[in-house]
């Protein structure tokens, strides 16, 4: 979701944590909501300055890396910045829900507005297979106790007046692991959790965190190891700069090289091309991708049926980081990216270390007090090519497979732009059937849009996707560049 | 050199702006009203230098006729582009 005022909370608490780090100022940090809502300061969003302060001090603990679900509130900032600076690795589950932030929302339910004109005809009256509707002084009303939900009152009404009312986070989740505690706040199931960030976009009240390990990263720069950036195809149109001047910015960070994952992407491409082809001669029905790391905790959490027709084919994460760790055995990898799946998919991961979300990328210029448009031109080490460099849009991948396999007669791609309950649905029937009507070679993408679309984008997915076309149209095809590296990792 | 008797709006797309939510902000020019779209000239900078120090909180900056618009929103610069227009 589009919110400038939730945008500018959760970056201004994270430009000041990492300001605090380099400032060595982190034994202050206590201060940080006293300093975002000083004494008599206006209270833009809450009840009061205190809630505020509470607020704040609960993002500063995810922004340290921490989950909130656990917090006594007696514990200070101080204490987290200690374990923070001492720990070794970041939390194992990588979300965390901010409950003085989260609102905890009217629960989801049918509902008869004030438009309800208490015709004669009645149609909610006579369509309610379970007499959930009954006409109270002239107007329906819902009985709580019989509605079963299934909102046909809201398809026959004339007046539109019966609407659902939406928890946002559990309506924007594809596999029901987020709902509200007895609480009443929101609480995620890890179990069922894939890690698509979904409910981090669509909660209005910003109370989904990722747990960042933008400190992790910071205390490996300071201690002098070699720490490479690997930045996601993605990354390109995120600020109104070059993709180059953002590598630059980076460096200038105190990352030693940057990497494109678009080269990663290419091996993916030619690996995967390989895959289907192969799956295809022997009389397989149809091959999903396998690179979008959502769509791999959905396959593994939910849907294990799908596993024989998913691609064995490693994600463009793996291989980039894997071509970094070849080159720089003691080298500390760094994914840059936009996607909350990508933190889980990293701790599975042999070559990558951590992941830093493109917010954090941001902020991170933003204390650091670079400009980014003024930044020399970084040049990339090794050239990824059109295809890879398109991964990050949906139908890019699908493109790249169809490309890299130079010639397949039988050859018919077909997207699943975006999970959610219907397309969850579909991909569990494909499974059951060991079939798929819509083609051989289904490319998924968690986000509607591809990666650009992803909870933790700079910029919106439109102007991210043109600038990325542009980019990719300017590159070499990816059977003109030669797999060179590539042929070194292990496919 | 902005038309005379126009209002010009000035957008910040520095790094710091950009971040902090001057991104929502590349748009604005087709969502002007239309009776006060021929009033207006809308210019794009680097930066206008509004962001450095301890005031980047306040970002994203942009400027409606020079008038300096902090945390700036559609919302907040479309209502100053309206109430220049109106005097």
């Amino acid at each position: 979701m589009d919110n400038s005022n939730t945008t500018h909370l959760k970056r201004e608490v994270l430009v000041r944590l990492i300001r605090a780090f380099l400032n060595q100022e982190m034994k202050d940090l206590y201060k940080l909501p006293f300093e975002m809502r000083p004494k008599n300061a206006e209270v833009p969003y809450r009840c009061c300055i205190y809630k505020e302060r509470a607020i704040l001090r609960q993002r500063a603990i995810a922004g340290l890396g921490f989950g909130v679900e656990n917090d006594d509130e007696i514990t200070s900032l101080n204490e987290y910045v200690q374990k923070a600076m001492h720990r070794d690795k970041p939390d194992e589950e990588i979300l965390t829900v901010v409950e003085t932030a989260c609102k905890g929302c009217v629960p989801s339910r049918v509902y008869v507005t004030e438009l309800c004109q208490g015709c004669v005809a009645r149609p909610c009256v006579s369509t309610c297979k379970f007499g959930a509707i009954q006409i109270k002084d002239g107007k329906s009303v819902i009985d709580g106790e019989k509605c079963k939900n299934c909102g046909m009152c809201m398809s026959v009404c004339p007046y539109s007046a019966i609407v659902r009312l939406k928890v946002p986070c559990e309506d924007a989740c594809p596999v029901g692991a987020i709902a509200k505690n007895e609480k009443g706040h929101a609480e995620i199931d890890f179990d069922k959790c894939i890690s698509c960030g979904a409910c981090v976009g669509a909660c209005p009240f910003a109370a989904v965190h990722e747990k960042s390990q933008v400190i992790d990263i910071l205390k490996q720069i300071k201690s002098g190891k070699k720490v490479v950036a690997m930045v996601a195809p993605a990354v390109v149109g995120q600020l109104p700069v070059s993709v180059n001047k953002i590598a630059q910015a980076l460096v200038d960070c105190g990352f030693s090289e940057v990497f494109e994952v678009a080269q990663g992407a290419d091996i993916t491409a030619r690996t995967e091309a390989e895959d289907y082809r192969e799956r295809m001669e022997k009389g397989d029905e149809f091959m999903t991708t396998s690179c979008c790391a959502a769509y791999n905790e959905l396959v593994d959490k939910h849907i294990p049926e799908l596993k024989p027709f998913r691609s064995e084919t490693r994600t463009p994460m793996h291989y980039t980081a894997e071509l970094v760790k070849k080159k720089y055995p003691d080298a500390v990898t760094v994914f840059i990216g936009p996607c909350v799946a990508k933190r889980k998919e990293a701790q599975k991961d042999e070559y990558t270390d951590f992941v830093m979300n493109f917010e954090e990328m941001g902020a991170l210029f933003v204390a650091f007090n670079i400009e980014v448009a003024n930044c020399k031109d970084y040049e990339f080490a090794n050239e990824a090519s059109k295809e890879g460099r398109f991964f990050a849009v949906t139908g890019g991948v699908a493109e790249s497979v169809k490309v890299a396999l130079k010639d397949f007669p039988e050859f018919y791609p077909t997207c699943v732009n975006g999970l959610n309950p219907k397309s969850v649905r579909d991909l569990k029937n494909w499974a059951k059937k060991g079939q798929c009507p819509e083609g051989n070679l289904v490319e998924i993408m968690a986000c509607e849009g591809g990666c650009v679309a992803g909870s933790a984008c700079l910029n919106n997915k439109r102007i991210t996707t043109k600038k990325i076309t542009e980019y990719a149209n300017s590159s070499k095809c990816i059977n003109d560049l030669p797999e060179g590296e590539s042929e070194k990792v292990s496919k | 050199m902005e038309e005379a008797g126009k209002i010009l709006v000035e957008l910040c797309f520095g790094t710091t702006c950009f971040v902090m939510g001057a991104s929502k902000l590349q748009e604005i020019e087709s969502i002007i009203p239309p009776q006060y779209r021929k009033r207006v000239e809308v210019k794009a900078h680097t930066c206008l230098d509004l962001c450095k120090n301890a005031t980047y909180m306040k970002a994203p900056f942009v400027k409606v006729d020079g008038e300096i618009i902090s945390e700036a929103t559609v919302e907040k610069v479309l209502k100053a582009i309206e109430s220049k227009v109106n005097g």
